[in-house]
């Protein structure tokens, strides 16, 4: 039977199907919904780990113990995971160990455009990467396969077109896998320096061995059509090379490491070689160390991703159609009613330097709050505010993290911050979820990826822990409340922690109030337009609010110095 | 030959759920057919696309500028925003409703007042939908997606049941019957 599915959860079924036991991952656009897919199959432990380096860990454990493991991450999650996967290529497994790693060419949702293709390259783990949703699932399954016969882990690379795109895929049975036997054997799992160093010798072979066999893999394709142009590619770049050219392809299903002698056969059978990859160079180099002549970046950039009419515009077989520069943009917004804006809206009132973090309060970035001065990486609010304060000790640094960003990288910041006596601020936005990868829960709701009851992280108790004395837990739509504790927080010359706490408005649970309107009483000052929310429309000259859009919040209301904004009757 | 279907608007529109249900009609079909949607950041208000191919042999998930048969586009701005994606002869279906991008809000930019004078001016042909009218009428305003599916399978010339079976197989169960009626006015309207 076939089905169209999300390449994601087709990763899942193959997964499934391959008789995967234990997942353990952390949510990140593109690659989330393949881990909250697998948590609907029973006879599956599936988890949330507060971060990708603990998903791994657990997968790893998981594998060695026996049991086929999996973790799944956007590519910036496996620099958090890069620690244990560069080790673990040295352990290798005893079952199968695979790692999804998703890729954002262009940036939908990302805060970099890094290629996570380099990272099988120095950790010396093999890579696979499919170009449709079918092939995500065999290839899935594939890799489990691999996984155990080369003895590593193995990276499946997604990318968003991929891992986002929908297609048919043969649903098959689930082959149930024993567990395997686990013998204590310290000199392969054991990484000291002594240890270590004949795994070196074993990882090296490793990679000779799958560099020669994948000359033979049959996921490494040649397609001949016309000679005169030969392209190599993968993933989602071989699908948009087949439809704008008739170029002869040799798609690769294996990017790393990659079959340099069937490479060079298929060069020495067309006229030209082109590398068409989106991102950095990273097949073109390979091939260009090994003697191949061949061109790629000199075509296509490093930025962005590719497409047809990309492809056919550099190959110089069609011209690009423009798109309508002049029209308003549509940037993505904080919703109405988010439980964010106010905390923001006090930070830009108060011009304070606004250290920010990755979530959907990056947002407080755009204007009119344009609240934050930095966003760099998950976490990164809480030392970053640190480093500000050190370097010009102005008493107005503040850090801005969410509940879920803060259980992931924040905490260690904190500890940081207070063991070497810093005094910075710190606001957690807890609105209760992951709200930027889709309501995920994490340790600070209290419940697993099955909603089921458990340990409730408590944030107060934790910050106290590591040694903050000044803790306070504000309403995030209590303006005067965020104000007041700003103002009496930030002058401290200790660490402090707010934690403005609202429950993301978009959460099923979430009851939402009556709407606001604007009466006659409105003297368009404009005021309540500073805290961009959606649901205040600006028209020709008149304000008012999209009662479509409105929850109720009353954030607006309190910024209203002529009682104009007012709740409509129930 | 493929048909290539956009399905743009703002986030929170229901773009996702309409191109599965036309994924699910193209099954129904014995279709090829590939989807590409977008999550994530892009979906916070901001403005969205996805992807819709149906055909014998669809090769990318993404269609072409320039190669577009039907753009169904749920608000006026993001109609006049995507429609370099119609081909010459392609149809443009715009559900005549506004929603205020944030520089239009700010003050910054205007809306645009004169979406259709413009595809009249360029000779694009389209289709003015009230839309939202007709999901209010149907019981929610949140069926404008659904609304406008009909308008797209009558145009396609799809058989009404079939693609009210699409409906019934996507949506989730308590509310297949509003759907129904919004696919239904927006069909034979």
């Amino acid at each position: 039977m076939k089905k169209i599915m999300l390449t994601n959860h087709a990763v899942a079924l193959g997964a499934y199907e391959a008789g995967v036991r234990v997942v353990s991952s952390y949510p990140g656009t593109p690659s989330t919904e393949i881990t909250e897919q697998l948590a609907k199959y029973k006879d599956i432990h599936t988890e949330w780990a507060p971060n990708e380096k603990v998903a791994l860990e657990v997968a790893i454990g998981a594998s060695v113990a026996g049991a086929r493991a999996m973790s799944c991450m956007k590519h910036v999650g496996l620099n958090v995971a890069a620690d244990p996967l560069f080790t673990c290529a040295y352990t290798g497994v005893n079952a199968g160990l695979v790692i999804a790693v998703a890729d954002d060419p262009g940036m939908h949702s990302s805060q970099n455009e890094q290629d996570s293709r380099y990272y099988a390259m120095s950790a010396h783990v093999p890579m696979l990467e499919p170009a449709d949703s079918q092939q995500a699932k065999d290839f899935t399954m594939l890799a489990f396969e691999l996984s155990e016969k080369y003895d590593t882990p193995i990276l499946l690379r997604l990318t968003t077109r991929i891992a986002h795109s929908q297609g048919y895929v043969e649903i098959g049975e689930r082959e149930e896998t024993a567990l395997k036997e686990y013998k204590k054997d310290s000199k392969k799992y054991v990484m000291t320096p002594a240890g270590a160093r004949p795994r070196h010798i074993e990882v090296e072979k490793r990679e000779d061995l799958l560099q020669q066999d994948s000359n033979h893999f049959e996921i490494n394709t040649v397609e001949y059509r016309n000679k005169k142009l030969g392209i190599v590619c993968g993933g989602s770049v071989y699908h948009y090379v087949k439809e704008a050219t008739d170029a002869s392809i040799l798609k690769l299903g294996m990017v790393y490491p990659l079959p340099i002698e069937k490479i060079k056969r298929f060069s020495k059978n067309v006229d030209e070689l082109i590398v068409v990859e989106e991102l950095e160079p990273f097949i073109e180099t390979q091939l260009k160390a090994a003697g191949i002549k061949c061109r790629g970046k000199e075509l296509f950039g490093r930025q962005g991703e590719l497409s047809v009419a990309l492809i056919r515009n550099k190959l110089g077989l069609g011209s690009l159609i423009e798109s309508d520069k002049l029209l308003p943009a549509r940037p993505p917004v904080m919703c109405a009613g988010c439980p964010h804006r106010g905390v923001f809206y006090v930070l830009s009132k108060l011009k304070l330097t606004v250290t920010g973090d990755i979530g959907c309060y990056t947002l407080g970035a755009a204007p009119p709050l344009s609240a934050l001065d930095t966003c760099i990486c998950m976490g990164a609010s809480v030392g970053m505010a640190h480093g500000f304060d050190l370097a010009r000790r102005e008493n107005n640094v503040v850090g801005v993290i969410g509940d879920s960003t803060f259980v992931h990288s924040g905490i260690t910041g904190v500890i940081n911050s207070v063991y070497n006596k810093g005094k910075s601020t710190i606001i957690i936005l807890d609105n209760s979820t992951t709200g930027m990868t889709g309501h995920q829960n994490n340790p600070a709701t209290g419940k697993t990826i099955y909603g089921e009851e458990t340990f409730r992280l408590d944030l107060e108790a934790l910050v106290r822990a590591c040694g903050v004395k000044h803790v306070k837990v504000v309403d995030a739509y209590d303006l005067k409340q965020i104000e007041d504790a700003l103002r009496e927080e930030i002058n401290k010359p200790e660490v402090s922690v707010i934690i403005a706490r609202r429950p993301c408005v978009l959460l099923p649970q979430i009851k939402q109030s009556t709407p606001y309107y604007i009466n006659d009483k409105c003297k368009k000052c404009k005021m309540c337009l500073k805290i961009g929310c959606p649901g205040i429309e600006y028209i020709d000259g008149d304000i008012r609010i999209n009662r479509e859009l409105c929850t109720g919040c009353g954030v607006c209301q309190a910024l209203c110095k002529f009682g104009a904004i007012v709740k409509e009757d129930k | 030959m493929n048909t290539n279907i956009l399905i743009v608007g703002v986030g929170g529109q229901g773009t996702l759920l309409a191109s599965r249900i036309l994924g699910s009609l193209a099954h129904m079909l014995d279709k090829e057919c590939k989807l590409s949607e977008v999550h994530g950041m892009s979906q916070r208000g901001g403005s969205v696309v996805t992807h819709v191919r149906v055909g014998d042999k669809v090769l990318s998930p993404l269609v072409s500028e320039g190669e577009t048969d039907f753009i169904l586009a749920f608000e006026k701005l993001e109609a006049l925003r995507w429609r370099h994606y119609l081909k010459k002869d392609g149809i443009l279906i715009v559900n005549n409703q506004e929603i205020m991008p944030m520089p239009v809000i700010t003050g910054e930019m205007k809306y645009p007042q004169d979406i259709f004078d413009i595809l009249e001016k360029e000779g694009i042909r389209y289709e003015k939908i009230n839309a939202l009218d007709l999901a209010k009428q149907a019981g929610t305003t949140k069926a404008v997606n659904t609304v406008m599916l009909g308008v797209l399978a009558k145009l396609l010339g799809i058989d009404y049941d079939k693609i009210q079976k699409a409906v019934e197989n996507t949506v989730k169960e308590k509310f297949i019957e509003v759907n129904k009626k919004a696919l239904d006015l927006g069909y034979n309207n």
